[in-house]
């Protein structure tokens, strides 16, 4: 098979669909996996902190979580490039399934964020940079699903989500260098810069793990709902109608 | 084990975080699932309205 077959044969909504229900309860059991290990990892193996004591631990949940809400947004946008590009039904349907994951972590990002400020900062919230960009990340989440739901036509609405979607790119670099290019309570990158981690070993590797099992974790349900997405807009299909898990 | 819970002296913050963290990945797995499920069955509902169409033309 060439290359170009292969790829095809991917981006077929059925294809896509078998596959993605193969590798479904595989995310899903190596995340859990991966949440023990990394839980045990960060709660119990990581020493406490010598600043922040035991505090610190909250880095497990929130970094992990705010990697996500970016990666996801990355992921978020590059399916909307598809989607006006190649006009890729794929693409919306995966795009669909991101945007409540990408939220989700976003959220997550900014409430642990904020319980952890209590403590370290003596306040739950500041308007600087990082987390006022982090905040509109979120908001650009709300307003992809909210667009999406808003239009009924799919076409219109995958083409309106896209272009929202690639617009927003620009806060990416925003949330990045925030606590490089303004004066703010957060603390500068410690794991994602050119110099060597300035986190001991022992704290890293739970955090490695965390996010290996966060990554999974989005996988897993990203997938859930992409098929979900993609039976629903493939309703008319012979292939769904034949579907082996749609009842007759 | 009491010690572990404490947190020294912050487990208000640390269990909040992780607590809330949790149901938050929880919610969204339930309600993927509930997704796909309600999709199947409204996708049965569907063929099985077309039947019933279907029949009665003949």
């Amino acid at each position: 098979m060439t290359i170009k077959q292969t790829f095809h044969k991917l981006g077929s909504p059925r294809s896509f669909d078998r596959l993605a229900s193969i590798l479904i309860p595989w995310f899903l059991s190596i995340s859990v996996l991966l949440f023990a290990a990394g839980l045990y990892g960060g709660l119990v193996y990581a020493p406490a902190d010598y600043q922040q004591g035991d505090s610190f631990r909250i880095i497990y949940v929130h970094v992990p979580a705010a990697w996500m809400s970016m990666f996801c947004y990355v992921l978020l946008a590059a399916s909307g490039a598809v989607t006006l590009i190649w006009r890729m039904k794929l693409a919306d349907v995966v795009a669909r399934a991101i945007a409540p994951l990408g939220a989700s972590f976003t959220f997550i990002a900014l409430f642990t964020g904020s319980i952890w400020g209590k403590p370290m900062w003596g306040t739950y919230w500041v308007w600087d940079a990082r987390l006022t960009s982090e905040l509109i990340l979120l908001f650009l989440y709300f307003g992809f699903m909210a667009l999406q739901a808003a239009i009924d036509d799919r076409k219109n609405a995958a083409k309106a989500g896209a272009l929202l979607a690639l617009v927003g790119v620009i806060n990416l670099p925003i949330i990045h260098f925030s606590v490089e290019w303004w004066n703010t309570l957060h603390q500068g990158a410690t794991v994602t810069k050119f110099d060597s981690p300035s986190i001991a070993t022992s704290m890293l590797i739970p955090l490695l793990i965390m996010f290996a099992a966060f990554k999974t974790y989005f996988f897993a349900i990203m997938l859930i709902r992409a098929r979900a997405e993609l039976l629903w807009s493939e309703r008319k299909a012979k292939w769904v109608c034949e579907h082996p898990e749609v009842r007759r | 084990m009491m010690e572990f819970f404490e947190m020294g002296g912050y487990a208000v913050y640390v269990w909040s975080a992780f607590g809330l963290t949790t149901l938050v990945l929880v919610a969204n797995v339930i309600f993927a699932r509930h997704l796909l499920k309600r999709t199947k069955l409204q996708i049965t509902g569907q063929i099985r309205r077309e039947k019933r169409i279907g029949t009665t033309n003949k």
